[in-house]
């Protein structure tokens, strides 16, 4: 157990520490993550009425758009000079390198939530009503996200479509986290008078369910 | 140490290995040589366990490949160097070699000093050791990435192509290397196309043509 | 030489499977004849205004569209149980069987949301309903499978396919109480009839026909999946037939010359 949490943390600070370094995140995705938000203001409604009803889909349909890149980043570091081959051969299960890989995910999506947060409330005048449903809901949304992304993202790693397959294999699956996410929000936001708690629940399921079947499924993978 | 009886290795639906019978007792050092395309990396891989064989027996350090559980288990105690160099380009020379000894299983904290003297046996100087491996020639980052498999001190060494890409200066680095390994009570396993100059460190040389055994001299 | 299934005449067709598909389409054909003939339109009067009410002629596609949605299910499940026992197993019998019952599943899939389109049309009129839970459920069920299908086709190497593949249709299908859940909750009301043969004028002929889509519809997946398993089944004895071929070939072709002219030795 120590070992596959010291193998974690090694996989997890790896990822954070190249992501700090080149920053393609940071510089590129996070920028990307507020365009899409300011489109969704050309496409739909200069009006910010109508965009402040619709800013909790918006915002998480904008997660996932931004989760792809950075699964598809996170994917790339192993893949650019035979990495991946290494982990291999280093003998470390593939569970850790599973949860380490995902970690460092998650804390880039919850990064990124956080600025499109701000995006929402200063583009499209939303208000938190309650900030811990808020918190609530993007960490468990973040997780259920990071893990999935993570194991599909090693779905497709080799294959020379990867690109233009993840987001097939990936977004379809993660429809009732874009569901529920949205639904909490529409209640944290004090959009809709649904229970956003309620929907917690169901976002608690997908992440726990994510995070286990995950890291079993992932050692068919890397074994290949 | 590695014993392969009748072994075939599909890379997709090629037959990259059709059928390799080859025993390599402890200690020993050889040389693999043979044309492009002849099977010489499939073979390295085979027995660092990054594949299964399709039929035939592959038994390296007492594990029986054909098992995935065992495969896995051989893979900590051999050190392949293949044709990429699984560098992490955003990292300095220090924190890959440290991150791979780690990741090995090695202790939590391989000492600085057999890291950095690691790295200097291969001719990398203090300078560099700082530098985002982006920054480094072809050839120091194959340094870097052999550095890591120094550390990590392997019972087998799997080193395809070692001398590829490197200067002479290089070359003499990996010959010394070599050296070591075997003065240690390793066994190794080279490919390379450099014949004069692996001669000189083993009298047996295997020839794979076709991927299959072709010649097994020990002059 | 390597004798390929074209050449030495090999089919998916045996004496069993010709009955079966004599039967489906025979089936099929008589069906067809009871759901848009012989059955009458779904037309009731209203209790108090006397006005005619019900679905009309639409009712009839229901006879096609219940049964494959039942099989469609089917069809997803197969998969899934098929694509555990390869990941346990590693046999290809398992792959190959996942595989088939992922495409079938998928054709039948696309037809349960065509079917149900063109009924929903003039019966709730609209093509499209959003707050339905079993039509976006189907839906997502058949995006996901469809991102199946591309995956295998993209892996190269036959086992790693397998893998994948195995990966996905087990995800897909855990996946689908979840989709299933979140969108009753999303929009909590249906449109689709909590019991179909319950608000229908229950006559012999209807819940006759009805059985009768059932049974053929159960013959045609069985047929489909027979012939379409035995395609794969074929594909990859042709590839191992190939593989052993290829061996015996570059084993032949090696030449001593060659050789050493490649490594640099002899003259």
């Amino acid at each position: 157990m120590n070992r596959f949490l010291a193998d974690a943390r090694l996989v997890a600070a790896k990822d954070l520490r190249i992501e700090a370094r080149s920053r393609v995140v940071l510089n590129q995705v996070a920028p990307f993550a507020l365009l899409v938000l300011v489109l969704f203001g050309f496409a739909l409604d200069a009006d910010q009425r109508t965009l402040r009803a619709f800013a909790p889909g918006l915002f998480w349909v904008a997660v996932l758009l931004c989760a792809l890149l950075a699964v598809q980043r996170s994917v790339s570091v192993e893949q650019a000079d035979g990495a991946l081959t290494g982990l291999r051969l280093s003998g470390m299960s593939p569970a850790a390198l599973f949860v380490g890989k995902a970690a460092a995910v998650f804390v880039q999506l919850v990064v990124l939530e956080v600025l499109l947060t701000a995006g929402i409330i200063v583009l499209y005048g939303s208000e938190i009503e309650q900030p811990l449903l808020v918190v609530a809901t993007g960490v468990l949304a973040a997780v259920a996200v990071a893990c999935t992304g993570t194991l599909y993202g090693a779905l497709a790693s080799g294959l020379g479509v990867r690109e233009t397959l993840l987001p097939i294999l990936l977004l379809p699956v993660l429809a009732p986290v874009l569901i529920g996410a949205t639904r909490a929000f529409d209640d944290a936001l004090g959009n809709a008078a649904v229970d956003g708690w309620a929907w917690l629940g169901l976002l608690a399921v997908f992440a726990v369910v994510a995070t286990a079947g995950g890291a079993l499924a992932h050692g068919a993978l890397v074994e290949e | 140490m590695v014993e392969l009886n009748a072994a075939v290795a599909l890379l997709g639906r090629f037959p990259a290995l059709t059928g390799v019978d080859l025993r390599i007792e402890p200690g020993e050092t050889v040389l693999l040589q043979g044309p492009n395309g002849a099977g010489k990396t499939t073979l390295l891989r085979l027995c660092a366990g990054l594949l299964a064989p399709e039929s035939g027996s592959v038994t390296v350090l007492g594990h029986d490949l054909t098992t995935g559980p065992e495969r896995r288990a051989v893979r900590r105690r051999v050190g392949l160097l293949g044709h990429s160099t699984g560098l992490y380009e955003d990292l300095t020379v220090t924190e890959n070699v440290r991150f791979w000894a780690r990741a090995a299983g090695l202790d939590a904290e391989p000492s600085v000093e057999r890291v950095v003297g690691a790295l200097q046996r291969l001719g990398l100087d203090d300078g560099l050791l700082d530098l985002p491996v982006h920054r480094l020639s072809a050839g120091q980052r194959r340094r870097t990435s052999l550095a890591a498999l120094v550390v990590r001190r392997p019972e087998l060494w799997l080193l395809d192509e070692p001398h590829a890409g490197l200067d002479q200066a290089g070359r003499n680095v990996v010959d010394t290397l070599i050296g070591d390994a075997v003065a240690a009570g390793g066994t190794v396993v080279v490919s390379s196309h450099e014949l004069e100059r692996v001669r000189s460190l083993s009298p047996r040389v295997v020839t794979l043509a076709g991927g299959t055994v072709h010649r097994d001299t020990n002059a | 030489m390597t004798e390929t299934m074209a050449t030495n005449g090999t089919t998916t067709g045996s004496r069993g499977s010709r009955v079966l598909g004599a039967a489906t389409l025979l089936g099929l054909a008589t069906l067809l004849l009871f759901a848009f003939g012989l059955t009458e339109a779904d037309i009731r009067l209203h209790p108090t205004t006397g006005e005619e009410i019900g679905q009309f002629d639409a009712v009839r596609l229901l006879y096609l569209h219940v049964p494959l949605a039942v099989f469609t299910y089917v069809a997803f499940v197969l998969c899934a149980f098929a694509s555990a026992g390869y990941l346990i197993r590693r046999t290809p019998w398992f792959d190959t069987m996942a595989h088939a019952a992922a495409e079938v599943g998928t054709v039948f899939c696309g037809l349960v949301l065509v079917t149900g389109s063109i009924w929903g049309r003039p019966v709730w009129n609209t093509w499209w309903e959003w707050g339905d839970v079993r039509l976006m459920t189907t839906l997502v069920l058949f995006l996901m499978f469809t991102g199946y299908l591309a995956l295998r086709r993209a892996t190269v190497d036959p086992r790693a396919a397998a893998r994948r593949g195995a990966v996905v249709a087990l995800v897909a299908v855990l996946d689908l109480p979840l989709v299933n859940r979140s969108v009753e909750w999303w929009e909590n009301r249906t449109l689709h009839q909590k019991s179909t043969l319950g608000e229908l004028k229950i006559q012999d002929l209807t819940l006759f026909t009805l059985m009768l889509g059932f049974l053929v519809f159960g013959l045609v997946l069985a047929w489909l999946l027979l012939h379409r398993f035995r395609v794969g089944w074929l594909e990859r004895e042709d590839a191992e037939h190939g593989i052993a071929a290829d061996i015996a070939e570059r084993r032949a072709a090696i030449d001593e010359g060659d050789v050493d002219a490649a490594v640099g030795e002899g003259t």
